[in-house]
């Protein structure tokens, strides 16, 4: 059989369980793509040897019948999660040499469930990015590339890696994490399907931490049945992450039927932004147009405090993540600078923040420090914690309202160049998350489906958002939407 | 609208322990107002009677019983120090 790497996880779960392939024999595929696939510098920390080790013991297990759910299945990790003994570095300076001594709950979740981890993800410094161009490993490269033209385009970002990689065939599905967009908008990008789940459904123990509050990890995959698999595999209650929920966690799988009957699907008028291109809007009609061929009931909704989210955002993720970072001192791990004569302590600190920092990373810290210092908390941090309160009402509201699911475009245009952002401020690159920040400020499950591509044959997604703790129904939703817009192009190889 | 200037900038900077170079001042100083301008807008938004949101997600912290559960590992912890001596980390001198 040749081109195991091009796999979905149930295609290959599937084919594992008849016999008619091997773990050992699918992980060598992706081995194989990850060695040629040197030009998108997605696999940034390699770990051959674990995965072969792995498959091998996968396939004793399937051969004995006793085969969890991804038992076998071969998977990228963003390289925001801790794997023990294998660098975890967060695409930061500071965190370079770092192998932490225990394993993130999620990344175990998956190991437990048989999965195969084949080596680490590149992605932006600290998840603080939305093009992949902020991480020490140099950018990740879109495997997608505009019609005609050899411009090397972003594959999204914090989660790059991830999605260069599944859209790319190294891998059959990656993990993410999504703050403010992070699994959506590079998914969108590269004509993958990611899924970030109601906050507090996977735990955030060992994945380094960005802004607390936001963070949520998901799978990055090539099609809502495989991101359903894996989404179940990584989510549980864990003890060890006091805002984990400690709910059952359904069979998300069993739960797609596509059965549009009876749904109302809301569209926010809010996001119908001034400027919109053409082709972003007709994307977004056509989608609601599907679902409601499938049988949906198609309303209209008003999320009036829409245009706060952003800023909302950029107050309060700054903030959390000055005070996660602080613990990066060159004291109990990562970089130290080399100190001069006479320095002490706060030399130390500073000097060390200042080399092992990136300048996105940096800029964060200090806009989260003024935001939070005396005489702003009121009128920054605090105001933005107040108008998340709003913006969640919003998502409450329409939620009680009836509606089951809300549609709206993932991204504000396809895949942009790398380097072509390099002189706008950063309010351009952060309007990137315009669609997916809503979601994390009120908790929510989104979903990035890929449905059309744009007149240079690039990918374009939408977005799909469910109630909280519903994930089983959006997938279901997500379902319907991939199977009605048939999306199946590939990025035709290059590299 | 509040404009920060340079000696604001050094000032978050200093707070944030991240050495600035002098000379990068004003670029700094220009960015956090393009930033803080944009944050600005929610100055707009009527937020009368609306309490700051704690957790996105209805739940009390839970509470564990107060007994150790974990310990005993010294070395795994020292493991990624850039300096440990003697079963603990070292730094520059604190106290004169």
């Amino acid at each position: 059989m040749t081109d195991l790497n091009k796999l979905g996880l149930s295609e290959a779960r599937d084919l594992l369980r008849k016999g008619e392939t091997t773990s050992k024999e699918i992980t060598q595929a992706c081995l194989k793509a990850i060695e040629g696939a040197g030009a998108l510098n997605a696999f940034v920390h390699h770990t051959p040897e674990i995965a072969m080790e792995r498959a091998a013991a996968a396939d004793v297990r399937i051969k004995a019948g006793d085969a969890p759910a991804m038992c076998g299945l071969p998977i990228g990790i963003k390289d925001l999660f801790c794997t023990k003994g294998v660098p975890s570095q967060a695409a930061s300076r500071i965190l370079e040499g770092f192998k932490p001594e225990y394993e993130s709950t999620v990344s175990q979740n998956l190991q437990d469930a048989g999965a195969v981890m084949l080596g680490k993800l590149n992605m932006d410094e600290f998840a603080m990015g939305s093009s992949n161009e902020t991480s020490a490993y140099g950018n990740a490269v879109n495997p997608w590339r505009r019609a005609g033209e050899d411009t090397a385009l972003t594959p999204g970002g914090s989660s790059g890696g991830s999605a260069a990689a599944v859209a790319a065939d190294l891998c059959l599905a990656a993990t993410g994490t999504d703050t403010g967009g992070s699994i959506r908008q590079p998914a969108a990008f590269t004509g993958t399907v990611g899924i970030k789940p109601t906050y507090g459904r996977c735990s955030r123990w060992g994945v380094v931490a960005f802004a607390s509050s936001l963070d949520q990890a998901g799978p990055m995959t090539k099609s809502v049945r495989d991101a359903a698999i894996m989404l179940e595999a990584m989510c549980s209650y864990d003890p060890k992450d006091s805002t984990s929920a400690d709910l059952a966690v359904p069979d998300f799988e069993a739960a797609l039927t596509g059965d549009m009957r009876g749904k109302k699907i809301g569209i926010p008028k809010e996001y119908r932004m001034d400027g919109m291109p053409e082709e972003i809007a007709k994307l977004w009609d056509d989608g609601a147009a599907m679902l409601k061929d499938a049988g949906a009931q198609i309303v209209d909704i008003s999320l009036p405090h829409t245009k706060y989210a952003l800023p909302a955002y950029y107050v309060i993720a700054p903030a959390e993540a000055s005070s996660n970072l602080a613990r990066y001192d060159g004291v109990r791990y990562g970089h130290r600078a080399t100190l001069a004569a006479g320095d002490g302590i706060t030399e130390m600190y500073e000097k060390t923040r200042a080399e092992g920092f990136g300048t996105e990373v940096q800029r964060r810290v200090m806009v989260g420090t003024y935001v939070l210092s005396a005489g702003f908390y009121d009128a920054y941090y605090n105001r933005a914690r107040r108008v998340r309160t709003l913006i969640k009402k919003d998502f409450d509201d329409v939620f009680a309202a009836g509606v089951d699911c809300i549609l709206t475009p993932a991204t504000p245009s396809a895949a942009f160049g790398l380097g072509e952002m390099i002189d706008a401020d950063p309010i351009q690159m952060y309007l990137n998350d315009v669609f997916t920040v809503t979601v994390n400020l009120a908790g929510l499950p989104g979903i990035a489906v890929p449905t059309g591509t744009n007149s240079q044959g690039l990918p374009l997604g939408l977005q799909l958002i469910g109630r909280p703790w519903e994930e089983a129904d959006l997938l279901s939703s997500a379902y319907s939407l991939e199977r009605s817009a048939g999306f199946v192009a590939k990025a035709d190889k290059w590299w | 609208m509040m404009s920060i200037d340079e000696s604001t900038a050094a000032r978050v900077a200093k707070l944030a322990r991240i050495k600035v170079e002098p000379e990068a001042l004003p670029a700094l100083a220009q960015e956090f107002n393009t930033i803080l301008g944009f944050i600005e807008q929610l100055a707009e938004v009527d937020i009368e009677g609306v309490e700051p949101m704690t957790s996105v997600t209805p739940q009390n912290l839970r509470r564990r019983a107060d007994v150790v559960a974990d310990g005993d590992q010294q070395a795994a912890v020292l493991k990624n120090a850039p300096d440990a001596r003697e079963g603990f980390f070292a730094v520059p001198k604190v106290v004169e």
